[in-house]
């Protein structure tokens, strides 16, 4: 812009200078080489160009680009370089932490507890029956006077009082037996075990004794060989260290590596997140723009029913739309979420984009250019395309975000995608019921959802600034 | 103006009728029967049942009664809760999300108006960094994640202090309210705040408020007066969009908190198919967001003499 | 400036706490209050219905069991003890029960017969649709009734005077007297009923209470206060004044939380509290609630899973021990081992112990050679990928996923979870829409029948539609014999016949895991009616 109006204003300036009567012609000197000084300095720039100038200049803008794209690849090449199948579970390793220990002790498989190994009577106060591992802690104990039934518990920090034995694993179902196999959910670690004798009412009695036992890593055999743990080892000795397979991001509720998973619901996450506000968008614009040419009652009918479609409440008929599109076996789900998003969120756009049509089509510069002979595709070209398209790509960047919430809402309360399925709001529910014991299950899907809906609404923020007109003629 | 606003009432009232019938068909495309319990129960008792909901008679008809109904205000008996009517379930629990829906925008608007103010009148300077990263906190953290964790701050909080400062879930005083509406209203409370900054600073750097700086009119009166007032109006314009948008979205804040809404009977009305519970709600928040819109469009065209409605 | 923007956010602040101070929530009330003998406790929701002869759902069956009363009762051991009736008698023809004089209502005036016979006639009759109408079958006429053929006033009961209630029985029924404390057929006062014109039991002043106590506030959704009741018969046994019931949730953290905050007295635990639980030295309780689950197998016509050792394949390849002790991972559940749960009765001991369930290891070779088998009887290359119907709660929906890799690891089997809504899988549950479907069973009395009976031909709970002329027989003898051996050796049989032919695959009996104030004694869980029950509890002085 700057170049031309320099230009019209040199022009001025020969014509004045042409007019003056007084000046001789010797004191002409070619106009030509100044013209060359005062030619345009800076290339043309179109809108296009100009508005991503806008962008890149724009720190906060640009950096969400980056990190947008930093998404993407991680979504589409994350699994190429990480692979690890997401579905795998690993039983071994349930909702580990990152940076967990990881080498376990090899044991010989589970066999049943024969009855025989501990005759009743031969056990000392309580004691442990064999090597404490993760996959079985066997107890034994002396008989307690007066005993009908022992009462089993497990707990992670020394009892201190007869209502604090931790977690009550189950009744041996008799008196006469005195020995407990625990197999459930142990970790290594220290745990204090601790039998309760109880009377015929089943309340507890006294003479509960209380045992520390160090829990260590074990792997069977079996277990080892099914993870191909023992690949390289001749012969593989009960009692060698073996290191469990790593997870950078750790493993969730059934063992499964939470990076890969990340990585497949980025997949579902934006793939949702993108493609509905693509879809909705399109619709939006076909069905806006149509309705602003035409216009007249065509135009009324359409906006009316755009109208209808606004007023349904949205999360409630997401719901019912989700429910009613219903979920087949072995289906994800994210299809009926695209669709109810789409049938729901059209209208906006079309609302938004047949106003700018008709506003764009009163604009002075527009009747201008027609006067000027413009014919109607550069019409279409230069003015129409441009001053609707901004707001389109801006309506396009906020609706990504808000996608990705719904779908993260609906996952939160049970109506989102369906398991096996990740996404990273499925992600975020599930992590959210062990938010105490095992925080990275909630804090990786979450953090993801946080910094892809900040960067979409900084991206979006970049584009309205650097897109909008009003800004651009002001500096 | 009158006829202006009876217009409206009766595209409204076309628009409930449309909302209801999109519910009606949207509802019976779902599989499944509202009668059936874990247990099957035999024939005779099965026939009793759809007799006395009226499921024994074809689709169309079950449309006509219940449009008949609807058109006398009568919303029906519950499915699953078989001793209530839906009006009554709505009159019990919608002043609930309501009462809850109304504090968010409160807590959303006064903390909007305050901190985007500050940032504006702070430009970056510390307080501005500090709102603004809480605001892009605000944005971007879903809000289940904010319901849970505040919930666990509030029993840290009150563990460590040993008496209860707020209670941790529940309905029923103001204290049950506060932690609720405003986690609801956080979200809404950071885009207020980016609007308020945005707007304030078009404000401070007008030519009308250097004259009043020039003039030596008291900061606080400049403040107050001119860039306060002026700076607010855009945030009115959204507050009606918004109390209608909070208060039918406020199904996880009141699961997680425990609190008696409307929303949280409707997630469990669609679970169990209580088709006249999912009828009512629907239809009831429908009309609701309905006549907010109507009635912020004709105030806005009372308070900004520019509007002329028509 | 700043000064003034910060002075307004101080003050905002000030006024929330303000204005929280002045509800007066510091002085919250304790979970177990000494000094008023006040319990506060959670319900997962609203009760949804609390007319007797209408409901059977566990949160109504909750609420009913504190503030009525049937001619029967269970007491803390969960053995049957008089309650409105002070002597009764089961004969094979029918029963007689006398009432005890002293049975009130709660305005004073006394129970009678006619309260009963109002409130079972009311339970048949075709017009009020109770879903429960067929637990009455036991009397005589009673499914006629239900089916339009007689009017509700020919029901086999009759009241003799106030004070004496005689039953006719259609067929002979053992454990009829077991029925007695289940509400369906508590007493309903006809005079009371009417003059509520249809809204009866729609709020706290809509209901007569004859029970240990009376509930003085129903805010719907929201709050539920019983007070003793001064009216009850066996009101001295009572030893606490007030159930309060201020949250209705279903979110564990939400109860969790309220618990660690002491508002209430009992918590429901989930497996993701229990290490908080531990930490804070908690007094954590196991309780089995009879519930058996297993994974069922359709054995329509056109189904794979009709195939005998495509069953067995899944059998031997599944190991209920690794799903409850690696993906269930709650202490108290219990690996099935049959879909008669441990804790039946037999003949003289717990019928487990006279007849064992059938042991076998999960093994996978023998898993793949009956999937060899099954493979070519069906005459397929590669079985086609089987749908596993399961909820869409969080334990069906991880063990769904854990099958889905054991199925695929073990087998090469492609599993398609279809996870629905409980309506719709009600509904695809009756269509036969599924291969295997994650099912499970809560018993309806103390009776191995309430089991044995699900895989009769034809029984509408029979939802993979197994059918056997073997095993239709061994239930026969169990339905029509009065001899307990006799009957516990047809159970006994059937346990086998559904471990040989896979009929279903037991996964675990289900255990509830909650935590008790170390203030309160006395809390009694019930596989059968109220649970849990508070009529006994006692609060300690702190």
């Amino acid at each position: 812009m700057t170049g031309t109006t320099q230009s019209v204003q040199s022009t001025l300036a020969a014509q004045t200078t042409l007019a003056d009567p007084a000046l001789q012609q010797g004191a002409f000197e070619p106009i030509r080489s100044e013209l060359r000084v005062q030619a345009l300095t800076r290339p043309s720039l179109s809108y296009w160009q100009d508005a991503w100038i806008r962008l890149k200049a724009n720190k906060r803008a640009s950096l969400s680009l980056w990190i947008i794209i930093g998404l993407l690849l991680f979504t589409a090449l994350g699994p190429q370089v990480w692979r690890v199948n997401p579905a795998e579970q690993d039983l071994l390793q349930i909702s580990s932490a990152p940076g967990a220990e990881r080498s376990a002790i090899l044991v010989a498989p589970h066999s049943p507890w024969a009855a025989s190994d501990v005759p009743p009577g031969t056990a000392a106060g309580l004691q442990l029956v064999g090597r404490a591992t993760t996959q079985q802690v066997r107890l034994a104990w002396q008989p307690i006077p007066g005993a009908a039934d022992y009462m089993v518990y497990r707990n992670i920090v020394e009892p201190k009082g007869k209502a604090t034995f931790g977690l009550p694993l189950g009744p041996t179902g008799s008196g006469d037996i005195t020995r407990f196999e625990d197999m459930l959910d142990l970790q290594p670690g220290i745990s204090f075990y601790s039998v309760v004798p109880l009377d015929a009412g089943g309340n507890q009695g006294p003479g509960s004794k209380t045992l520390r036992v160090e829990i260590v890593n074990a792997i069977t055999l079996q277990q080892a060989a099914d993870r191909r743990l023992l690949e390289g080892r001749k012969t593989p000795e009960l009692g060698t260290m073996i290191k469990l397979p790593f997870h950078p991001l750790g493993t969730d509720y059934l063992g499964r590596d939470m990076l890969a998973r990340l990585m497949q619901g980025a997949q579902v996450s934006l793939f949702i997140g993108i493609v509905a506000p693509l879809l909705f968008v399109l619709i939006g614009v076909v069905y806006g723009s149509m309705a602003g040419f035409i216009g007249g009652r065509a135009d009324q009918i359409m906006m009316r029913f755009a109208d209808f479609v606004v007023a349904l409440p949205f999360l409630l008929f997401m719901i019912l739309f989700k429910i009613a599109f219903g979920i087949g076996p072995g289906e994800s789900g994210i299809f009926p979420l695209i669709v109810a998003m789409v049938i729901l969120l059209w209208p906006g756009t079309a609302r938004l984009v047949r106003g700018q049509i008709l506003q764009v089509r009163e604009e002075a510069y527009v009747n201008a250019a027609r006067l000027l002979g413009a014919r109607t595709g550069y019409l279409v070209m230069r003015h129409m395309i441009p001053n609707t398209m901004g707001v389109i790509l801006v309506t396009l960047t906020f609706a990504i975000p808000s996608a990705i919430f719904t779908e993260a809402f609906l996952s939160f309360i049970g109506m989102g995608v369906a398991a096996p399925t990740a996404s990273w709001g499925s992600m975020s529910n599930d992590g959210i019921k062990s938010m105490l014991t095992h925080p990275h299950e909630l804090f990786f899907p979450a953090l993801l959802i946080s910094i892809t809906v900040l960067a979409f609404n900084l991206l979006g923020d970049g584009l309205r600034d650097a897109l909008d007109a009003k800004l651009r003629s002001r500096e | 103006m009158l006829s202006y606003t009876i217009k409206r009432l009766i595209q409204g009232l076309i628009t409930v009728w449309f909302i209801a019938t999109a519910t009606f068909l949207a509802m019976h495309a779902v599989p499944g029967n509202p009668l059936s319990g874990a247990k099957a129960m035999n024939v005779e008792i099965r026939q009793n049942l759809e007799r006395k909901y009226g499921l024994n008679k074809p689709v169309g008809e079950q449309y006509l009664i219940y449009m008949g109904n609807l058109a006398r205000g009568d919303l029906g008996i519950s499915f699953t809760q078989k001793n209530r009517e839906v009006n009554d379930i709505i009159r019990e629990h919608f002043p609930v999300s309501a009462t809850l829906g109304i504090m968010a925008v409160v807590f959303a608007a006064l903390g909007g108006a305050l901190f985007g103010a500050l940032t504006a009148l702070n430009r970056n300077k510390w307080p501005d960094t500090v709102i603004m990263l809480a605001v892009i906190l605000g944005i971007s953290v879903p809000s289940f994640v904010f319901a849970a964790f505040s919930q666990l701050m509030v029993v840290k909080i009150n563990a460590l202090l040993g008496i209860s400062i707020l209670p941790v879930a529940g309905w029923g005083t103001v204290s049950h309210m506060l932690l609720p509406s405003l986690v609801l209203g956080l979200g809404t409370m950071a885009y207020l705040t980016r609007l308020m900054r945005s707007s304030m600073l078009e404000i401070i750097n007008s030519d009308y408020i250097r004259t009043a700086n020039a003039k030596g009119l008291p900061q606080t009166r400049i403040f107050l007066q001119h860039e306060m007032r002026n700076a607010i109006l855009p945030l009115v314009t959204v507050l009606g969009p918004s109390i209608a948008g909070i208060t039918t979205g406020s199904f996880v804040v009141e699961l997680v908190f425990a609190i008696p809404g409307l929303g949280r009977y409707f997630v469990q009305a669609v679970q169990q198919l209580d088709y006249t519970v999912i009828m009512g709600t629907t239809v009831f928040f429908g009309a609701f967001l309905v006549l907010m819109v109507i009635l912020v469009d004709l105030l806005y065209g009372l308070i900004d003499p520019r509007v002329r409605v028509s | 400036m700043l000064a003034l923007a910060l002075a307004a956010i101080i003050l905002v602040t000030l006024l929330m706490f303000g204005l929280s101070l002045l509800s007066g929530s510091t002085k919250a009330k304790p979970g177990a209050d000494f000094a008023t003998k006040t319990i506060t406790v959670t319900l997962t929701d609203e009760p949804p219905n609390l007319d007797s002869s209408l409901t059977a759902d566990q949160i109504s069956s909750f609420v009913l069991g504190h503030v009525m009363e049937g001619l029967l009762r269970l007491d803390e051991n969960n053995q049957l003890a008089p309650g409105v009736a002070e002597k009764w008698e089961i004969r094979a023809d029918g029963a007689t029960f006398w009432l005890r004089p002293d049975a009130r209502w709660s305005d004073g005036k006394p129970v009678t017969a006619h309260d009963f016979v109002f409130a079972w006639r009311k339970t048949v009759d075709p017009a009020s649709a109770s879903e429960y109408a067929n637990i009455m079958n036991a009397i005589r006429n009673a499914d006629d009734i239900t089916a339009g053929k007689l009017p509700p006033e020919a029901l086999g009961v009759q009241a003799v005077g106030d004070r004496m209630l005689k039953v006719q029985f259609a067929k002979p029924v053992p454990y009829f007297d077991r029925l007695m404390a289940f509400n369906v057929f508590f007493p309903i006062r006809e005079d009371f009923y009417k003059a509520t014109h249809g809204r009866y039991a729609s709020g706290a002043d809509m209901l007569l209470y004859n029970g240990p106590f009376k509930m003085v506030q129903w805010v719907h959704g929201a709050h539920i206060r019983f007070e003793k009741n001064p009216a009850y018969w066996d009101a001295r046994r009572i030893a606490i004044n007030v159930i309060d019931i201020p949250y209705f949730t279903s979110d564990p953290s939400a109860r969790v939380n309220l618990f660690r905050d002491r508002r209430i007295a009992q918590a429901g635990l989930a497996q993701q509290n229990l290490e908080e639980a531990q930490l804070l030295g908690w007094n954590i309780r196991s309780f089995r609630d009879g519930g058996v689950f297993y994974v069922e197998f359709n054995h329509r016509r056109d189904r794979l899973s009709r195939n005998r050792n495509f069953r067995k394949a899944i059998q031997y390849a599944l190991d209920s021990s690794v799903e409850v002790n690696k993906v269930i991972k709650q202490p108290g559940y219990l690996p099935g081992k049959s879909v008669f749960p441990i804790w039946l009765d037999g003949v003289n001991d717990k019928f487990r112990k006279e007849y064992p369930a059938p042991e076998y290891t999960p093994d996978t070779a023998r898993a793949r050679a009956y999937l060899a088998r099954a493979k070519q009887e069906l005459g397929l290359s590669k079985i086609p990928p089987i749908m596993l119907l399961a909820g869409d709660d969080p334990i069906s929906g991880r063990v769904a996923e854990y099958y889905q890799d054991m199925l695929k690891r073990q087998l090469d089997l492609d599993v398609r979870i279809d996870s629905q809504i409980f309506k719709q899988r009600l509904a695809k549950m009756l269509a036969g829409d599924f291969d295997l479907v994650m099912a499970g069973w809560g018993p309806d009395y103390a009776d191995p029948l309430t089991f044995g009976d699900l895989f009769l031909t034809g029984n509408v709970n029979n939802r993979g539609q197994y059918s056997n002329p073997a095993y239709d027989e061994q239930v026969r003898i169990a339905q029509n014999s009065n001899d307990r051996k006799v009957r516990m050796d047809a159970f006994g049989r059937m346990q086998q016949i559904i471990f040989d032919d896979a009929v279903v695959l037991p996964e675990y009996e289900r255990a509830l895991l909650f935590a008790v104030d170390p203030q309160i004694s006395g809390v009694v869980r019930r596989v059968f009616g109220a649970d849990p029950d508070f009529t006994y509890v006692k609060i300690a002085k702190e």
